[in-house]
Formats: C-alpha cells, structure tokens, sequence
C-alpha cells in the first residue's frame, strides 16, 4: 500500500507540491491526472525515492521511504519499478542487454536463465525478435515495452508509470494500456500511472485523483471523477477551455 | 546609493556562486572516492572506458607528439646553433617533453577528444532519464558512470603521456639527426646524461593528477547538466574550457612545487 501524508516539495522558490495527500490500496491501479508541468512526475519521483521531499510522508507498506537511507532504501527501491515518460532505455545497449540488466546487476542468475527470463518478458510484451535492435532502431511504441519489460523483469510490487503512452498514435497507445492492464492482473502489482489519457484511461483503472495547485484536489472512482460536478475536475475531464482552471 | 552597492553585489554574488560551485565538485570527487572502496567493481567498465579515453586518443597522441617534438627540434636547433651549444639538442627537447609539452599537450589533447565526449554522454542520460532509471533500480550511478571514467582517466594519461614523450624524442630525433646534421649519439647521449628518473617522475606525476582533473570536471559537468540540448551543449564547452584552463594553473602549482 502507498500512502502520501501531507508532502511538501519545491524547487529554488517554485513550490510545486503544497501538502499532497494520496493512498493507493494494495493490487489496485490509479490515475493521476492533472495539468502539465504541475508535479505530477515529481510526485512519482518522490515516491519512488529519487528526490527527498520538503516536508510529508511517504509510505510504502508502513515505512517512510522520505526517512530510508542506505541499504533500507535500496532494499524499498527494488521492490518498485518506475516506466519513464521516454523510456530511459540505455541508448549503448541492445533491447535484450537493456531487459537484462537489472538481472545481471541485482541478482545471481546464470546467462541460461537470464536468457530464458529476458526472452520470456519481451514476448509478454509482444516484442519477440527485437531482441538485438538498439533503442534508436526502434518505435516509440517498442521503446515503452522494452521499458515496460525491464521494469517488470524484476517482479515489483509497486510500479509507477510516467505518461506511459505520450507521443503514440491512439491503436498503440490502447495496446500499451491492454498491455498494462493484463501484466497488472497477471502480476497483481499496486501501480499509479500519471496519464493525460482522458476519457480513455478511466475503463483501466481502479481510482482516479486529480492534482491541482500542488494539492490533490478529487479521488476516487473513475465515475465519481467522471461525473463530478466540481468545476476544476469538470473542466479538465471534460477538456474545456472555458473554467477555473486558466490556460497559460 | 544603490550604485554603490551593485558592483559590490556582483562580486559578491560571482564570489558565492564560485565557492558553492568549488564545493559541490569537491564533494562529487569525495563521493566519487567513498564509493571506490565498496563492491561491485566493475572491471569490466573500467577497461571499456580505458579503451574510450586512452587507446582511442593514442592515434591523436602520437600525430601530436610527433610534430611537437619536430618542431621544437627545428626551434632549438636554431637557437643553440646561435650560442656554439647545438649538442644540447637532445636533453633540450627530452626534458621539454617529459616536464611539461607531454603531460600538459596530452591532457588537453584527452580533453578535447575524450573529456568533452563524457561529459556530452552523461549529460544526455541525465536528461533522458537513464541516470534517475539506474537510481530506480536501486543501483549507485557513480558506480556505473563516474568512478569507471575517473579510473579510466587516471589510468590512461601516464600511459598517453609516455606514449608522446617517446614520439616526441624520435621526432625530435627525425629532424635534429635527420636534418639538422646532429649526430645520433649526442642527440642520445645528451639525453642519457641530463634526463634523471626525477624529471621522468614530476611527468608522472603532472599526468596521473591531470587524469584526475579531466575527468572529474568532465564527469561533473555532466552529471549537472541544464535541461535540454542547450544544456547539455553549455556543460559540454564549460567542461571542456574548465579543464583546460584547470590543467595550466594546475600544472604551474605542479612545477613550483616539484621543482622546490
């Protein structure tokens, strides 16, 4: 289970997060949605232990990782996965050395096995036989599976999804959310997925919430969002250029 | 009054921002060297990266060795012939070269060729991500990206370093035997007796601290790269200028004291 208790970020003097509350329950998916450039992936990035909050909590079964150092951290952090908006695929690396190795670094496992593993996962994310292609020979599409597949190689319980479908044409970016979907029924891992995907998302998810001016503002049901009479959340589900919300 | 003050608070700001900035490198380096000490070593990548800065410089090492030796040949042939003292020929240049043209000409030539290769590297895997994505995987960038370069970078300039001192005698050579009329014996002679194993250390050492320099700076800068291309652009040239101007106010401290 996630949960962020009243988090406070900012960088130089921009505050970007003003006391962020949010609990995802264990097995479940949520949607963080919100404007661009309002901390969204800041939020994913302080919840995986990348960057270290003002203020708040961030609990993940329990334990604060904002309070984690050392080998406490690194213990929390290899139990989480996080997708990049790009894919942060190692660009000198072939797609299977790029599947491989979080298993070459992080675990004993023989060539055999990484072998079998690697190809394993490629082909639950339909990329058998890119295998020996480099990240710049491939689609955007086949980028975010290769990332995709590197993250799930190492079976985490929590994974983070940064606009895992910006910048792909809509049949793809509906296979990558399918895909999404069956590897979180297949692996029950508890997962937030920062999308601008509205309405589209809403059928894949458990719980949506909204993040508005550093705060979240709305969470819950993908129909309680969907419906909401609240002018913000209307506003922005409903892609309205007129509202509360101003266009910059 | 506020006229006054501005210079003031431009000195001041310039002043701040160059000690912050002198002290996050220098916790980058301690860091660096903490995490030297702990498992995984990564053999492996540090070959690679040896590979990277010092065999692929090796072929720009010897270009500019060679004609650097040549040239000072030809410059001091001229010069000793004036004073009757052209026997000199030989330890003129050796020393020359193993003192300060070799590890000063070798360390900004891996400048140029390799340092600001590192730091264009690092810079665009912070900006996309892949330095966040190694942190997320719970393993320690430094080790994967900044302690395999510093080795690599300490390793390799004694060894270019050698490498242009040789080339620079036998070009040397090539032009004060070949074309001035010097026998080969002074020119070797000569630099048998005045070249001492001292003269070859301060070399040694001039390089082994130059492959520190470059690499560090080069590293840093590309670990805090700005945002985007013009980011990683800037850091590109800060660390290539950084570096360069670094190594000669560095290598003048080097001489004041090796020679006291």
């Amino acid at each position: 289970m996630i949960e962020v208790v009243d988090l406070y970020k900012s960088f130089k003097n921009h505050e970007v997060l003003r006391g962020v509350n949010l609990k995802v329950e264990e097995g479940q998916t949520l949607a963080l949605i919100g404007g661009s450039g309002k901390g969204k992936s800041v939020l994913l990035k302080l919840i995986i232990g990348l960057t270290k909050p003002d203020r708040g909590k961030i609990l993940i079964n329990k334990q604060d990782i904002s309070k984690l150092r050392g080998k406490l951290l690194k213990q929390l952090k290899e139990r989480c996965g996080i997708v990049f908006q790009g894919g942060a695929l190692f660009d000198s690396l072939t797609v299977f050395d790029n599947v491989a190795f979080p298993l070459r670094e992080k675990t004993r496992m023989k060539d055999s096995q990484i072998q079998d593993t690697v190809l394993a996962e490629l082909t639950r994310v339909g990329l058998s036989g890119a295998e020996n292609k480099y990240p710049a020979e491939i689609s955007g599409g086949m980028k975010k599976r290769v990332a995709l597949a590197r993250c799930l190689v190492m079976k985490p319980e929590i994974v983070l999804f940064d606009e895992p479908t910006t910048g792909l044409d809509p049949l793809i970016g509906k296979a990558i959310h399918k895909l999404i979907r069956d590897c979180q029924k297949s692996l029950n891992f508890t997962a937030i997925m920062v999308t601008h995907e509205i309405p589209a998302i809403f059928s894949l998810v458990d719980r949506v919430a909204m993040l508005y001016n550093g705060k979240i503002i709305a969470s819950g049901t993908p129909a309680e969002i969907e419906t909401s009479q609240d002018p913000v959340i209307h506003q922005f589900v409903h892609g309205e250029l007129e509202g509360p919300i101003s266009i910059q | 009054m506020n006229w006054i003050l501005t210079p003031f608070k431009i000195i001041g700001n310039f002043v701040h921002t160059f000690i912050r900035e002198l002290g996050r490198m220098a916790c980058f380096l301690a860091t660096s060297f903490f995490w030297v000490v702990f498992p995984p070593y990564l053999l492996r990548r540090i070959v690679k990266q040896i590979n990277f800065i010092g065999v692929k410089t090796t072929l720009v090492i010897v270009l500019t060795g060679s004609f650097t030796g040549m040239v000072l040949a030809l410059q001091t042939y001229y010069a000793l012939v004036k004073f009757g003292a052209e026997t000199s020929l030989g330890p003129v240049v050796a020393l020359s070269l193993i003192r300060e043209l070799g590890p000063v000409i070798s360390a900004l030539m891996v400048t140029g060729r390799a340092g600001s290769a590192l730091t264009a590297e690092i810079g665009i895997m912070r900006i996309s991500e892949q330095i966040d994505a190694l942190d997320a995987m719970a393993l320690n960038p430094y080790k994967y990206l900044i302690i395999p370069n510093l080795l690599a970078g300490i390793i390799s300039l004694p060894l270019l370093n050698a490498i242009f001192v040789v080339v620079g005698v036998w070009g040397g050579y090539a032009v004060g035997v070949g074309l001035t009329g010097v026998s080969s014996g002074t020119y070797f002679g000569g630099i048998r007796d005045f070249v001492s194993e001292k003269d070859i250390l301060e070399g040694l050492y001039k390089s082994l601290s130059f492959g520190m320099l470059i690499t560090w700076i080069s590293c840093y800068k590309g670990y805090f790269t700005g945002y985007g291309a013009e980011g990683v652009s800037k850091a590109t040239t800060q660390a290539v200028v950084l570096s360069s101007v670094t190594i000669l106010i560095w290598d003048y401290f080097m001489t004041s004291i090796l020679l006291t």
